[in-house]
């Protein structure tokens, strides 16, 4: 009797996770869905102009900046990380390896707070010196998010390709390929769905910063045209004006945040399904 | 096609590859010792034991460090629960099936979403719904949501590795079901179980997103759970951005930089020696 009502109440502890996941997506909901029905998806979505105490309220700028600073991130991001995976779980002896993955998690431990402030202090007067324009700029944003999602991507890519069983790399080291043939030809396309999936979950990571971002980036409501503009992202937006919106105002950015949760979770069920499909 | 040696090949790459792991690191240490460097200076028991005065450009940080310490116990004594006992129904109570695949299709999509959206949640839901109000409560409410998938993720984990002859031989002595959880399950997996939670220590240290918009940045040092608190990461946050002092900042920043580090070296050993028990 007493293992039954046990049992129950772990399952219900158990579907809790669900339960805070359908609750969030219902108040978050709950709360922008207003303005999208009142403004019209169309012109939320497509229409650059915010100003939304005049009544405007078009997150275009935003949603365009906040995919060129993910995009930004990437290109830099993806090549830095992987070569980290494949150094540490290849070519790494493994005594060093123990001490280099904790090393590289660690950066992800560092308060995000923390990276815009050095990027404030050292990237921006750098870009300003050396590039032009303002410094604060998607070029900023892209370098510090690149550096933030370093771990989450070495660290799955790692697991990845630990995961391939050692006989591929033996057998191709048997037909004679050189280490890194092994890697390139047998490894990294055994590992595919395992890297993706980091990268996914990297792009997300990304997408979904906030407090760095908004203190590199520069927070100028136009839709970019060059590296060195400043740019301010879905994320930035929301938690700029959330101290002292109000009335249709707060709901836009709840709408914003609904746009933003879209876009997450569609990169989760994205980096799942190929994680599933292996 | 230019036909270049393998092996000569591979000697480039390897050089590459070594070149860029250098350069992570180092961006690593830079910042640490960056940090630590400018930071350390401005630390003293002053610092850390007097409260703020004059909008965070004088005194110290007391306050902050014990909004942040309110915070990390707020979530995690509604997380501990929640996800140790969801990790034993997954692991003790269920067969890998349908029923296991949403719970942590569940869990994946929690841990994938963005402070800030969590932030918004906890807004509407304890801060206005609810009425607290900015308040360490709400704070550590929404908090403990971020902490839930870490914690459910690793005490899977560390159920899993604890040999199942264990538990056949708790099941042969006559104990039940759940004596054999607790009494033996539990204090095998415990290294690894701690291990999650001082990382959940870690993640309440560092946020900012979320408890911004929940618990409020008022300075006053915090008497009840029910009054905003402003924590060591928001307090560094507006010492930063408003630029009001630089030196206070950095001392700060130390100190955040300090526990992450400490946090995560012991996470570190504690999961060295967990390894070491059953390998």
């Amino acid at each position: 009797m007493k293992e039954k009502i046990i049992e129950k109440i772990l399952m219900i502890l158990a579907f809790s996770a669900i339960g805070i996941l359908f609750l969030i997506t219902i108040y978050i909901f709950k709360e922008g869905l207003p303005i999208i029905i009142k403004v019209g998806i169309k012109d939320f979505l497509f229409n650059a102009k915010w100003a939304p105490t005049k009544g405007h309220f078009g997150i275009l700028s935003m949603i365009i900046s906040s995919l060129a600073v993910t995009l930004g991130a990437m290109i830099l991001g993806v090549p830095l990380s992987l070569a980290c995976a494949i150094t540490l779980a290849e070519f790494a002896p493994p005594r060093l390896m123990i001490i280099l993955k904790p090393t590289i998690e660690l950066l992800a431990g560092i308060p995000s707070v923390v990276y815009g402030f050095l990027g404030v202090l050292i990237l921006v007067p750098f870009i300003r010196d050396y590039f032009g324009g303002p410094g604060l700029s998607l070029l900023a944003a892209s370098i510090i998010l690149a550096i933030m999602i370093l771990p989450t991507i070495t660290s799955i890519s790692i697991d990845a390709l630990q995961a391939v069983p050692l006989l591929y790399k033996e057998g191709a080291l048997a037909m004679g390929a050189t280490h890194w043939q092994a890697i390139r030809l047998v490894l990294l396309p055994a590992a595919r769905s395992g890297v993706v999936t980091a990268i996914i979950l990297g792009m997300a990571r990304a997408i979904g910063e906030t407090m760095a971002v908004i203190m590199v980036a520069g927070n100028a409501l136009r839709i970019p045209t060059s590296l060195l503009n400043p740019v301010r992202t879905l994320t930035s937006n929301i938690a700029l004006e959330m101290g002292y919106s109000a009335g249709d105002h707060r709901t836009a950015l709840f709408a914003t945040g609904i746009i933003l949760f879209i876009f997450i979770m569609g990169l989760n069920i994205l980096a799942n399904t190929i994680m599933r499909k292996k | 096609m230019n036909r270049l040696n393998p092996i000569i090949w591979q000697q480039f790459v390897k050089v590459q590859l070594w070149t860029l792991t250098s350069l992570t690191v180092s961006i690593l240490v830079f910042i640490i010792f960056y940090i630590l460097f400018n930071g350390l200076p401005q630390i003293s028991w002053e610092f850390l034991l007097t409260n703020p005065t004059d909008m965070g450009r004088g005194g110290g940080i007391l306050s902050a460090i014990v909004s942040t310490l309110y915070l990390i116990f707020i979530s995690l004594f509604f997380a501990i629960p929640l996800g140790i006992g969801a990790a034993i129904y997954l692991t003790e109570y269920t067969q890998e099936g349908r029923l296991t695949k949403i719970i942590r299709f569940g869990v994946e999509c929690l841990a994938g979403i963005p402070s800030i959206i969590l932030g918004l949640f906890g807004f509407a839901l304890f801060v206005m719904s609810f009425g607290w109000g900015w308040s360490l409560i709400s704070g550590g409410m929404t908090m403990s949501i971020m902490l839930l998938p870490t914690i459910i993720r690793t005490s899977e984990e560390s159920f899993k590795a604890v040999p199942y002859e264990y538990r056949e031989v708790s099941f042969s002595l006559g104990l039940g079901k759940w004596s054999t959880i607790t009494r033996v399950v539990l204090p095998s997996a415990l290294p690894g179980v701690v291990t999650g939670i001082v990382l959940s220590i870690a993640r309440c240290i560092e946020e900012t997103a979320v408890v911004i918009f929940t618990a409020g940045s008022s300075l006053r040092f915090p008497n009840s759970i029910f009054e905003s608190g402003r924590t060591m990461a928001v307090h560094f946050y507006i010492l930063a951005r408003e630029g009001i002092s630089m030196p206070k900042a950095y001392g700060t920043a130390a100190i955040l930089i300090l526990s992450i580090l400490i946090i995560n070296i012991s996470a570190y050993l504690i999961m060295r020696y967990f390894m070491k028990r059953y390998s």
